[in-house]
């Protein structure tokens, strides 16, 4: 009887500190995913702030501006223009 | 009775007292007694712990369980491409509780210069009685953290966020701003507010001594981030209808302007742009002027530019054909006691010819063919006096008078334009009728899906009638038109030009609104385009000399930027040598 007893305190000691442990656990985990969450969230304000950014340096006027003094581009005069259509008809040469 | 005086050799088992025999109602009156005070402690436990608990659960509660706020961001405005037009992005508001921060000379040194606010006035700021003050808001989140890095007691931060429209005044106008808690105080910032707004979600956590989140408890409410909205404009030709259009309002020394791009295939509004603009990143000093939406929400007595609408009810009423004659001379009609006449006298014109060389009295004479109500039936069908319903601030319907109180002389002015107004929007959105075929299709500022139905589009004029005044609309742009500058070489054109004067307190002044509108390629059209320069003040005021040359930079920019393929059979544009003799 005796026996028995010590056995099944044993046995409650061992699930207290398993629980211990478990819970112990949780928590890490819990707050290893706090943490990726909050990188996750700073990602997408980074997200964000580099869209800001591409739209910036991306805007028409710039783009018109670069294109035309930097880099000399012209839009083509009409005579210049061939249009490829699937069509024979539109194909005027 | 006791001998006391033997008391110390009693052992206590033989203590005299104990054969008292004390009364028994003594010692159970003791036990009722303490089990009567057990009894209340129990009820007072049973009372704190189960009956009326609120109050120390949430006294407990607040010693580690923490309410926390999980903020939800404003949609994203972008264009039809997915180009951002107006993007939110997170910022820090410092604030201060002034009882709370007592800090030393050196702490508010560092402060001020992390906020980049004068000393004194922080000290100042610091120094008041208010329970709370904001010291500085939207501050980079960078800023923030050096901040917080001080740890100064009493000074804490917010989160709030910030707009940003990286396109600026450009797209102004449609956009719109926002007020400061993420509130849409213009454009399409205020029509889709709803949609655009987030609404923040909530958790309970708690928090152990280092201030981590140990768990959550309860259910965790998630944010709604707002909705993004895909707008039908396209950020490029957004920029040329702004580029040109600057350009010509300071070419021709004119008060304000505007233009609108629509795709007639699907009643798209590819752009729409004004001047006077303003920058929406910094609103400092802001005039009523440049907030204005012209083109929604300014009604313009239009001239000429309507002339098409007389002539296509008239020959949808079978009143006239397209060559019928009419006798414009000497340029000059008079109706009861009112005068019309011609800038440029004409003799006999053909219906073709008198849109060609745009003249009033020949309208007029068309127009009187037709009886009121039918010419008011068809205004009213193409959209003139009604909302354009496109769920925008501030949109007007223009006037359009019941036909029942239209004088003669007023159906003829109406015939060429004048005595209606309309809006430039209107005006875009009724030449869709000719660039189709003689169906309206409502217009809409976001994107349609491919895949979407169809919206229900309303028959105005037969599919005949729309492409006689197509082609009577081309002739105008051609040479003994009245806007020959608004040719596109490579495409067909049509369009009409409209001068007209502007009424300035019921008197017509000598100021100016000068129009254009017009579709290509007119062998299938796609695109209308709509310009209106207001109060032109150089030598030049004619539509066709103001508005015409911004229409086809616009229209050309426009068609390429979308390929579509240009309709003229390229001989004529191939040979120099035949461009020169044009």
């Amino acid at each position: 009887m005796v026996r028995f007893n010590i056995l099944l305190l044993l046995a409650a000691v061992l699930c207290a500190l398993s629980v211990v442990t478990s819970q112990h656990q949780s928590r890490k985990l819990f707050q290893a995913m706090e943490s990726e969450q909050e990188r996750a969230k700073q990602l997408d304000v980074e997200y964000d702030q580099l869209q800001i950014e591409l739209s910036t340096w991306a805007t028409s006027p710039r783009i018109d501006k670069i294109a035309r003094e930097k880099l000399k581009m012209r839009t083509p005069e009409p005579a210049k223009i061939i249009t490829a259509s699937a069509s024979r008809s539109e194909v005027a040469r | 009775m006791i001998n006391f005086k033997g008391a110390r050799a009693h052992k206590f088992a033989e203590s005299p007292v104990l054969k008292l025999r004390l009364p028994a109602w003594r010692s159970r009156l003791m036990a009722l007694a303490i089990l009567s005070c057990f009894a209340v402690l129990i009820g007072r436990s049973f009372y704190l712990q189960v009956l009326n608990n609120d109050f120390l659960q949430e006294k407990g509660d607040s010693r580690y369980r923490r309410d926390l706020e999980i903020s939800a961001s404003r949609g994203r405005i972008a264009d039809r491409h997915g180009d951002v037009l107006a993007i939110s992005t997170p910022m820090k508001s410092v604030w201060a509780i002034p009882s709370d921060a007592r800090l030393t000379p050196q702490q508010t040194k560092q402060l001020a210069g992390l906020l980049e606010i004068d000393i004194k006035e922080l000290a100042r700021r610091l120094a008041s009685d208010k329970p709370f003050v904001f010291l500085k808001r939207q501050l980079p989140p960078d800023v923030g953290e050096q901040v917080a890095a001080l740890k100064l007691p009493g000074i804490g931060q917010d989160k709030e966020y910030r707009r940003y429209y990286p396109s600026g005044e450009m797209t102004a106008h449609v956009v719109g701003f926002t007020g400061v808690d993420d509130k849409g105080l213009e454009g399409v910032e205020l029509a889709y507010q709803s949609q655009l707004l987030g609404h923040s979600g909530s958790r309970s956590v708690i928090k152990d001594r280092r201030g981590q989140i140990v768990e959550d408890v309860g259910s965790i409410k998630p944010p709604q981030d707002g909705r993004d909205i895909r707008l039908s404009l396209d950020a490029k030709i957004q920029y040329l209808a702004y580029s040109q259009l600057k350009q010509a309002v300071t070419d021709y020394k004119a008060k304000a302007g505007g233009a609108v791009v629509v795709d007639a295939k699907t009643g798209e509004i590819l752009a729409l742009v004004n001047w006077p603009t303003y920058n929406p990143n910094n609103r400092e000093r802001l005039s009523g002027a440049q907030l204005r939406n012209r083109a929604m929400t300014d009604t313009f007595e239009p001239g000429s530019v309507l002339k098409p609408f007389t002539i296509a009810q008239a020959l949808e009423s079978g009143k006239v054909r397209f060559d019928t004659i009419i006798n414009c001379a000497p340029g000059k009609l008079t109706i009861g006691t009112a005068t019309i006449s011609d800038s440029h006298p004409h003799g006999a014109l053909t219906v073709a010819e008198v849109i060609q060389k745009s003249s009033n009295v020949g309208a007029a004479k068309v127009a009187a063919m037709l009886s009121a109500q039918q010419m008011w039936d068809m205004f009213d069908a193409v959209g003139f006096g009604q909302v354009s319903h496109l769920g925008f601030p501030g949109e007007v319907s223009g006037r359009l008078r019941p036909w029942k109180s239209w004088r003669p002389i007023e159906q003829a002015t109406m015939s060429y334009g004048h005595g209606i107004s309309v809006s430039l929007i209107q005006l875009a959105r009724a030449y869709t009728v000719f660039a189709r075929e003689g169906d309206m299709i409502p217009l809409t500022l976001t994107l349609t899906k491919a895949d979407d139905n169809p919206v229900g589009t309303t028959p105005v004029f037969s599919q005949q009638t729309a492409r006689e005044v197509r082609a009577m609309l081309e002739m105008a742009v051609q040479p003994g038109g009245t806007a020959p500058k608004a040719q596109i070489p490579g495409y067909r054109v049509a369009g009409k030009t409209g001068t007209a004067y502007k009424l300035e307190g019921g008197q017509y002044a000598k100021k100016y609104v000068a129009s254009f509108v017009g579709l290509a390629p007119a062998s299938d059209p796609r695109l209308v385009v709509a310009i209106m320069i207001d109060e032109p003040g150089g030598a030049q005021h004619y539509g066709g000399d103001v508005a015409g040359p911004v229409f086809a930079g616009v229209m050309s920019g426009a068609l390429r930027t979308l390929g579509i393929a240009p309709d003229i059979s390229l001989q004529v544009a191939q040979t120099p040598a035949s461009k020169e003799k044009l």
